[in-house]
This record gives structure tokens, C-alpha cells and sequence, in this order.
């Protein structure tokens, strides 16, 4: 049993309200052949000016820093292309910094950029991530992501990190889904919405109009996972400039975009599951002790916490982040999500992590409708909606870009911009994409508060970046 | 052809023998459907490492000798004392103080069963285990941690109770020499090179 100090579980704290301003991204894909990474980035940078109605060279004169998220270095065969990037973008002679954890890149630059803004030493921050998986085939871009395991203990293990979650996946499948094909469905359905909401995302790599059974009928990559239930492995850019009050509504005086207040807030866990010991669940503002303390009885094998069923370091990133900004309860605070769905029964385990249901229940959050654009049983807009991008599955996973663009995602709502941005004829033709006859607009309506969750692989790291309109926020000195 | 990358060490330095790299030529990349014009270039690239187990070397070493090493926190001052590390770790994660090496053959013998397992029909490039590979993680009576494996023979199941098997004959030194299989396997049914 191990236990964390009262100073290890400070709730943080900015010394400044941060604002996000604006965010772009480019098109996501399985392979560029004809584009520089550099060239994608000033993609999602030109896009970032001009939600702002401003030019990219006015958007540059206000930065002040600059935090770049690239995870794998060996990937793009480019050691330090963080500074190829800040060159291409002519940001000279800012201080930069490259920023790597694993899947969690993305939404670990934001919290850098956010504490840069917080601290006073910046007033205005670029966070730039991007991800160039398609400089090699299939088999050895599966043995480049096995480096991110333990080298010695790890990889040499089949060079395969999905097999290093997948023994995760099966614990979680037999204890808390107890095998069912109920749940297996459930798990299904996650896969057909996130690859159905897809497609009305332009930007998205992998658009699919299909069933339940379709994700059934895939091929098994490690039962209970499906080829469908699997995240995408894209290339792409996603960037987006946080700033103090003063610069944030002097940039956004001309534009749609409203100024929103961002917090990031970040956990870690051993990058071994071997590693990981017991200890009591780490409690969220809206759950008690005694609601865990029968857990072992409901679900037999379920009792050790977090065992290799719970991620901790998601629960502490939201632990932190709800601290931060005030939320008592997710589910009722929130309007719009964007979790890290690498695998549909992760996604599932997040909601748990995360407060959305109990430990244990996660798959409620699917099966009563809640996670649904429109709730499918009730035809009412759904609770609390998420992965309308169509998250990993269905959209991208450009590792150090991801993030970032579920960042824009949750941001787009909460400007009441999601449709223009998304429907826009010009952009489904510059990428050569065609919009779907049936295109549905998937805006939140009213959407106020947001969350996005960025994960790094069996949960060594996670982070929550929450964003609320400045005018209903959760607390008044947040 | 020319000898592979080999090193020892003497005087604590390392000694290198043979070829680190092996060149291969790069090949243009063409767009078959404008005209062929160029788009990029192939940068094959063959290079061998040279890597230091460190305080961990005689967890690799005594694979070979059908020993499975751990570590304990012996620090009568760590809130966390006695407790038993398998992956070994040279140090404590609480007090960091250098943790006392155990045999843990005879625990592992005894009590070895499956916390959860995964059989995965994909591997990475540089994969050298036969297809599908049975991962498994593994509890141990007394111990917090759960390693990770590969079940060498058999169907894994939750709780079901494994033995270690460690690959004597043409030992890799790397974690691979350490597999399991069922209890109650026989000797001949062992895979090639291994022995309880
Ligand atoms: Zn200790």
C-alpha cells in the first residue's frame, strides 16, 4: 500500500487567469508523401491567425515563447526538429523548448504553455505538437512506439506495445466486463461512433459509416480488441496561443473567437504495469470511500486499486484540473469531451478515471446515451457529448498533435464555431475530401465548459485540459 | 560479409571489434501518377548499439543459470521495508537506498500465477518470439508487483499457475531468456534450449 503526501496532493494554482485565444490544425493522414512536417505546421498556424481574422505575421508579433510537442524523434529521423519547425515558422529569437510524453505530448506542451503564461513570464505562447509516423512501414513504426516501454524489460517482448495494454485490456474485460457480449458491444459502439462522427470532420483520417457488427467482424489484433477498436497512426499538425487577460482580448477583438479561460493539469504511473502497488482510490470531489469500499464483492478481482484496470494518473490529472477549476462533478460541470479513446475499452476505463461513473460503470456512460451528439434512445441532445471530432479512432492520432486538437475540438464548441469550421465547403475541397450528403452539424449546443484528456500509452501519463467561458465559470477565483 | 559490432570491456573501457554500421545506398522516391517527379529519398540505416545493464547485469546473467533475481528494500528507516521488486530495481523507489538482491526461484516455483495474459497475433519489426505471442503478468505470493512474460506452451487463464523456464543452451542475456509454461509440464515438452 503506498500513500502520497498532503503536499504531493496540492490542488495548483495559476498566478493569472490564462485565456486561450485561438487553435489550427492541418489535415490529418496516414502518410504526407508530398508535404514537410514544416509545411503542416504553417497549415495549423495559418488557420490559428485566421480564426482570429488577423495574418499570421501580426499573430507572430505577440508571442512571446514558444513550447513544441514531438514525441518521437526517431519516427521523423530528425533529432531536435523542434528547431527546424521554430526556424521554418521564423520565430527567431524566441526561447523554445521541445516537449515528449509519449501520447500525452499533446496536452503536456498546453500545460507547459499554460504555466508560461501563469507565471507572468510570458504574456502570449505558442504550443505547436505535430507527429510524422509515415517515414516507416507498419512493422518497424510498431517497433519504434515499442521504445517507449522499458527497453530491457519491455520491448524486446514482441516490439509490439499494443500487446504491452492489451494484457491491461483483457483484466479489465474479464473483471469489471465480466466477459459479457453486452459489453462487447458496448465497446463496438464506442468504435462505429467515434469513425461515424469522423465523418463530418474534415480534417479526419478515418471517416466510416459502420455497424456494431462490422466492428465485430474485424480482424482480432488481441481479443477482445478488434482492428476497429484500435486508435489511428497519423501524420499531422495542431497548434493554439494562450495568453494573459489583456493580450487575449486585445488578439480576439476583431474575431468570433471569445477569449476562454484554459487550466492544464497533468498525472503520471510507472511506465511498467509490472510496477505498479496498491493503494486506496484516490477520491474526486463528488465520490466517497464507502462507495469504493465493497468494489472487490461487486466485481471479484476488481479490489486492488489501481491494479492493472484503473489509469491513476488520469484520476490525478483530474484530481488537480477540477481542483483548479472548480468542478464538483463532471458530469453536471462539463458540456463537451474529447477523451483519448487509443482503444475503445480504454476510453471506457477513462470514464471511470475521470468521474464520469463510478469505478466500475464506465460503460454506462455509452449504454444510457450520455457520450451521444443525440442520444439515440431518447432523441434529446446527449448529456455530456464526446469525441465529436471523432477522437483517435476516428479523427487522428498524430501523437504530439493530439492533444492539441482535441483542445481545438472542446474549443470550437464553446465559440459556437464547430459548424462553420467543420461544414466548410473550401476546406473539404483544399483537402480533397468529400463531404458526406447526410453531413450533420454535431455542435454542442451552449456549450460553456469543456475537457479534453491526453494519455500517453499503458498511462504514464496524463493530462486534463479543462476550458470554460470566462462568463460561467465554476468559481470565482479560479 | 563483415563481422557484426562485438565489445568487451577492459579496464573499464569498452573494446570494439567489427562493423557498428553496415552501409546500404539510397534509393529516390518517385510519384507514379506525375510523371514520376521526384518526392523524397529512402535513408536505409543498419547501426548496432552498445548498451550497459548496469546494477541489473546479474538479473540477465543468472537467467542463463535457471535463477529468477529480484530485489528488496532492506532500509529499516523505509515506510516501505521488505518490500519485494520484481522487474528487479537496483534502487528503492521510496528511499532510493540500494536494494538487497533475493532469489526468488523457489517463490516463483511455488506461487507463479496469471494475473492477466493477452495472446497477440501482431509483433514489431525485430520480433524474434514465435506468433502469436502469449503475453502474460504474473503475482507472486508476497510480492506487490506483477511481471510481464511470455507463456511458452499452453492456454493462460486468470490464476492459473505457471512455472519459470529459462533458456539455458544459446542464451540471449536479454529478457526473452526467461519464459514459463504451465504447471505440471514435463521436461520433454519444453521449447528448444530451455530447462526448469
Ligand atoms: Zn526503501
Amino acid at each position: 500500500m503506498i500513500t502520497f503526501s498532503k503536499q504531493q496532493l496540492k490542488i495548483p494554482r495559476l498566478q493569472r487567469p490564462v485565456y486561450l485565444v485561438t487553435a489550427g490544425q492541418s489535415k490529418f493522414d496516414r502518410a504526407f508523401p508530398d508535404k514537410r512536417t514544416e509545411e503542416l505546421c504553417i497549415d495549423a498556424f495559418v488557420m490559428a491567425a485566421s480564426l482570429l481574422d488577423i495574418s499570421p505575421a501580426d499573430l507572430k508579433r505577440s508571442i512571446h515563447t514558444c513550447y513544441y510537442g514531438h514525441f518521437a524523434d526517431h519516427f521523423g529521423d530528425q533529432l531536435l526538429g523542434e528547431s527546424v519547425i521554430h526556424d521554418r515558422l521564423g520565430l527567431d529569437p524566441l526561447g523554445n523548448v521541445g516537449v515528449k510524453t509519449g501520447g500525452a505530448t499533446g496536452g503536456s506542451t498546453i500545460w507547459e504553455g499554460v504555466k508560461a503564461v501563469a507565471s507572468g513570464y510570458s504574456d502570449c505562447v505558442l504550443v505547436m505538437g505535430w507527429e510524422r509516423m509515415d517515414e516507416v512501414p507498419t512493422d518497424e513504426g510498431n517497433f519504434l512506439i515499442s521504445c517507449a516501454a522499458d527497453k530491457d524489460w519491455e520491448s524486446p517482448l514482441g516490439h509490439i506495445y499494443t500487446g504491452y495494454y492489451a494484457v491491461m485490456a483483457q483484466r479489465y474485460w474479464q473483471i469489471f466486463g465480466r466477459s459479457e457480449d453486452s459489453f462487447r458491444k458496448t465497446l463496438a459502439a464506442i468504435a462505429v461512433k467515434h469513425h461515424g462522427y469522423a465523418r463530418f470532420n474534415p480534417f479526419a483520417h478515418s471517416p466510416m459509416k459502420i455497424t456494431v457488427d462490422d466492428v465485430l467482424n474485424s480482424p482480432v489484433v488481441a481479443y477482445p480488441l478488434h482492428a476497429l477498436d484500435c486508435c489511428l497512426m497519423s501524420v499531422g499538425a495542431a497548434c493554439t496561443i494562450l495568453c494573459d487577460e489583456e493580450t487575449a482580448f486585445r488578439l480576439t477583438k476583431n474575431s468570433k473567437n471569445k477569449p476562454l479561460r484554459i487550466w492544464a493539469a497533468a498525472g503520471s504511473h510507472t511506465l511498467r504495469p509490472a510496477d505498479r502497488r496498491h493503494m486506496d482510490i484516490p477520491l474526486l470531489p463528488h465520490e466517497t470511500a464507502d462507495q469504493y469500499k465493497d468494489l472487490g464483492e461487486r466485481f471479484p478481482g476488481g479490489e486492488r486499486y489501481p491494479g492493472f484496470t484503473g489509469f491513476l494518473a488520469a484520476r490525478m490529472a483530474a484530481y488537480y484540473g477540477y481542483g483548479m477549476a472548480g468542478i464538483t462533478d463532471p458530469m453536471e460541470d462539463l458540456d463537451v469531451l474529447e477523451l483519448h479513446d487509443a482503444f475503445t475499452i480504454s476510453d471506457v476505463q477513462t470514464y471511470e478515471d475521470i468521474g464520469l461513473r463510478p469505478y466500475g460503470y464506465g460503460r454506462d456512460y455509452v449504454e444510457s446515451g450520455d457520450c451521444y451528439h443525440t442520444n439515440p434512445h431518447t432523441g434529446q441532445p446527449g448529456r455530456l457529448p464526446s469525441n465529436l471530432s471523432g477522437g483517435l479512432i476516428g479523427c487522428m492520432h498524430a501523437v504530439g498533435a493530439t492533444g492539441i486538437m482535441q483542445t481545438l475540438e472542446v474549443a470550437t464548441h464553446i465559440w459556437n464555431r464547430w459548424e462553420e469550421i467543420h461544414g466548410d465547403e473550401k476546406t473539404w475541397k483544399d483537402f480533397n475530401r468529400e463531404k458526406p450528403d447526410d453531413w450533420t452539424s454535431l455542435q454542442v449546443r451552449g456549450a460553456r465548459r469543456g475537457m479534453a484528456i491526453s494519455h500517453a500509452g499503458v498511462g504514464s501519463h496524463v493530462t486534463a485540459t479543462i476550458l470554460m467561458d470566462p462568463d460561467h465559470l465554476m468559481k470565482k477565483d479560479a | 560479409m563483415s563481422m557484426h559490432g562485438q565489445v568487451f570491456v577492459k579496464n573499464n573501457q569498452y573494446k570494439m571489434r567489427g562493423d557498428f554500421h553496415h552501409l546500404t545506398p539510397n534509393t529516390p522516391i518517385r510519384d507514379a501518377d506525375n510523371g514520376w517527379r521526384l518526392l523524397g529519398v529512402t535513408n536505409p540505416r543498419d547501426m548496432t548499439y552498445i548498451h550497459s545493464y548496469g546494477g541489473e547485469a546479474v538479473f540477465f546473467e543468472s537467467l542463463s543459470q535457471k535463477k529468477l533475481l529480484a530485489t528488496r528494500c532492506d532500509n529499516r528507516n523505509c515506510e516501505s521495508e521488505g518490500t519485494i521488486h520484481i522487474p528487479f530495481r537496483i534502487h528503492c523507489p521510496d528511499c532510493l537506498a540500494r536494494n538487497t538482491i533475493i532469489d526468488l526461484t523457489d517463490i516463483a516455483k511455488k506461487t507463479a500465477r496469471i494475473h492477466t495474459f493477452m495472446v497477440c497475433a501482431r509483433s514489431g519489426a525485430f520480433n524474434v518470439l514465435a506468433k502469436p505471442i502469449t503475453f502474460i503478468n504474473i503475482e507472486f505470493d508476497g510480492v506487490p508487483t506483477i511481471l510481464m512474460s511470455y507463456l511458452s506452451l499452453g492456454e493462460p487463464a486468470f490464476g492459473m499457475k505457471v512455472v519459470p523456464i529459462f533458456k539455458t543452451s544459446e542464451p540471449t542475456f536479454t529478457i526473452l531468456d526467461l519464459s514459463w509454461v504451465p504447471e505440471g509440464t514435463k521436461n520433454n515438452q519444453l521449447p528448444e534450449g530451455f530447462a526448469f
